[in-house]
């Protein structure tokens, strides 16, 4: 069980192992993907042309005329297929002819927003979820386990959006402590820690609505996770050494408990990115979701496209995120894929 | 089956959510004689507050009754809620059960494809469908039956595995029956309840997807729905407040109420699961 145990040549190659397995699943979801956002383009009713355009550019047929050259659209279906996965895996995402720019810089823009975003809610709701969980769980007592179940009920049954749109009538209209929506308070020169400070203040309602209902369930699967591993035999070995409680709750039961948490995580994380996009909306947060409804309202599919494939990326990236704290914290791990 | 309906009946929750859900469903079926004029009419002034004249939750900004809004919804959500789930239910058995039943490469194939589709941001790809596909009614549910199926194929193969060795499908096996007949005349029936279970877990989801579809201004835009009258509330949540209020409130105790009753079934049909937690 402890650490001494592991041999360091077969933690590498577990490493190098998983790694590998990453990157495969990576460039294949990639390539699905990709895929996928062809087959949509010329299943969309209309002129694939058109549809690459955008309802700005259907009208001119020169431009139509343009985007059929540059897109092979008179070649045969495999061979724009395969130019089109070659552009994607050369980071060419196309171009948006609504907003006259590459696809790929609209994207970079409003990234960090949404990695602020998703990153902060994903980080509260696991850790906030497994200190509260476990608290309940040491703390084992009937009201706690009844009030957990109501409050994840409640919170497994409201829509995302509606959620952050309750919180901004409570805490900005009613309350006036928190902004309603933005990023950053826009015309107030400020420093860069004020700035910071600033955009935290933004950060608040919609990272908390995001994470809230992920939260309940991290709580109630932490609790349960505790109670199990509390009762298994190398705890009364433990309490038996004469430990201090506190030490074995951290070492030994935190340890264990946490595992199943995280493999929860890391299969929501698809679920926490789309909530993204909802909660973007609602906060007007300039991310990759405001992106999404803005290119919606104006049928830019480039743009629709391109997101998809960063968002997905962005879902594998947590995916591998969650391996590795599992790698991390489990104690076994390495020891079976040394022997 | 006697004896399951006896148990769910005295499941306090369960009954709970079914008379909550039993409720939304007469208010969707009666919304026609209650309001019969179209929700999209003007009624009445903008913006008037609930308990107004005529008009008890108020009315929005281009004087549309709220209350007209949320019954007519209510027949969207639950429509969409529940063919979106039957076609989930349809695209996820399918997969489910030639994994389970086949196994091997087949398996591995239909796995591969399952894990795919639950590392794709869903919600996402859902956008994608009703935008390039247009916003009808019919695209939105072919897409959120494209985006829920996962859970149930993974389900179905597991409940398959566990019955493919069995020694009364075996039989069946050796007694020349075809594929098709033991899966869906042996294996399925064996393999309902938890399916069913889940099946109505899913319908709770697929009206949360629906909802916030049709907030991001992909319902179709001849339908009333709770998500888009959400939608339109947002800009106006200083000065409405109970424009966002109320049809919010209807998703929450809709889905909340599928989900106890979906529940209810869980500990009244699997008894054995339920007890381990």
């Amino acid at each position: 069980m402890t650490s001494a145990s592991i041999n360091s040549g077969g933690r590498v190659f577990a490493v190098a192992l998983a790694l590998a397995g990453w990157f495969v699943k990576f460039v294949a979801v990639v390539l699905v993907i990709a895929t996928f956002n062809f087959i949509l383009v010329h299943a969309a009713p209309g002129d694939p042309a058109q549809v690459i355009a955008g309802q700005s550019g259907a009208s001119d047929e020169k431009l139509l005329a343009q985007l059929r050259a540059e897109y092979g659209l008179d070649k045969p279906y495999p061979i724009q297929l395969a130019n089109y996965l070659k552009r994607v895996v050369t980071l060419d995402l196309g171009y948006s002819y609504r907003q006259q720019r590459t696809v790929a810089s609209l994207i970079l823009e409003r990234l960090p927003a949404t990695l602020l975003l998703t990153a902060t809610a994903f980080t509260l709701a696991l850790l906030s979820g497994i200190i509260l969980g476990t608290l309940a769980g040491v703390r084992a007592g009937k009201w706690s386990d009844t009030l957990l179940t109501i409050v994840s009920l409640l919170l497994y049954a409201t829509p995302v959006f509606w959620l952050g749109l309750m919180l901004v009538l409570l805490f900005s209209v009613q309350l006036d402590w928190l902004p309603a929506f933005g990023y950053v308070t826009i015309g107030v020169p400020m420093t860069t820690l004020q700035r910071m400070g600033d955009i935290g203040m933004h950060l608040i309602l919609p990272a908390v609505s995001l994470a809230a209902v992920y939260l309940a369930i991290y709580t109630r699967l932490m609790r349960s996770s505790v109670l199990d591993v509390t009762h298994q035999d190398f705890i009364k070995t433990a309490k038996a050494k004469g430990l201090k409680q506190g030490r074995i709750i951290i070492r030994h039961i935190l340890r264990n408990a946490m595992l199943p948490i995280v493999t929860v995580a890391g299969m929501q994380a698809g679920a926490l990115v789309g909530g993204a996009v909802v909660i973007e909306t609602v906060f007007a947060w300039p991310g990759l979701g405001r992106l999404i409804y803005d290119a919606l309202l104006q049928r830019d599919y480039p743009v629709l496209l391109g997101v998809f494939l960063v968002m997905s990326v962005i879902v594998i990236a947590l995916n591998l995120l969650t391996d590795t704290i599992y790698r991390v914290i489990d104690p076994r791990v390495s020891v079976r894929a040394a022997s | 089956m006697m004896s399951t309906l006896k148990s769910f009946l005295r499941h306090p929750t369960g009954m709970i959510g079914l008379f909550v859900l039993l409720a939304v469903v007469i208010l969707a079926v009666s919304a026609p004689w209650l309001f019969p004029d179209d929700p999209w009419d003007m009624v009445g002034a903008p913006f008037q507050p609930p308990l107004s004249e005529g008009l008890w939750l108020g009315s929005d900004m281009l004087g549309r009754d709220v209350a007209a809004g949320i019954a007519h919804g209510a027949r969207i959500s639950l429509i969409i809620g529940v063919i979106s789930t039957l076609t989930s239910l349809i695209i996820g058995v399918t997969i489910g059960a030639t994994a389970g039943y086949f196994g091997g490469k087949v398996d591995e194939v239909m796995m591969r494809i399952t894990e795919l589709f639950q590392t794709i941001p869903g919600f996402i790809l859902a956008i994608l469908l009703v935008a390039t596909l247009g916003p009808k009614i019919s695209n939105v549910i072919f897409a959120i039956g494209i985006v829920s199926w996962p859970p149930l194929a993974r389900l179905t193969r597991a409940e398959f595995m566990r019955l493919r060795g069995r020694e009364f499908v075996q039989a069946a096996v050796c007694q020349g029956q075809r594929p098709l007949t033991v899966v869906l005349r042996r294996i399925l029936p064996n393999a309902i309840s938890p399916i069913i279970v889940t099946g109505s877990l899913a319908v709770a989801s697929a009206i949360l997807i629906e909802s916030a579809l049709s907030f991001m201004g992909l319902g179709d835009p001849n339908l009333m729905s709770w998500g888009f009258m959400i939608g339109a509330a947002r800009t106006v949540i200083r000065q409405a407040w109970w424009m966002s209020v109320f049809p919010g409130l209807a998703i929450l105790l809709t889905v909340l109420a599928i989900n106890l009753v979906g529940e209810g079934l869980n500990d009244t049909l699997n008894p054995r699961i339920s007890r381990k937690r």
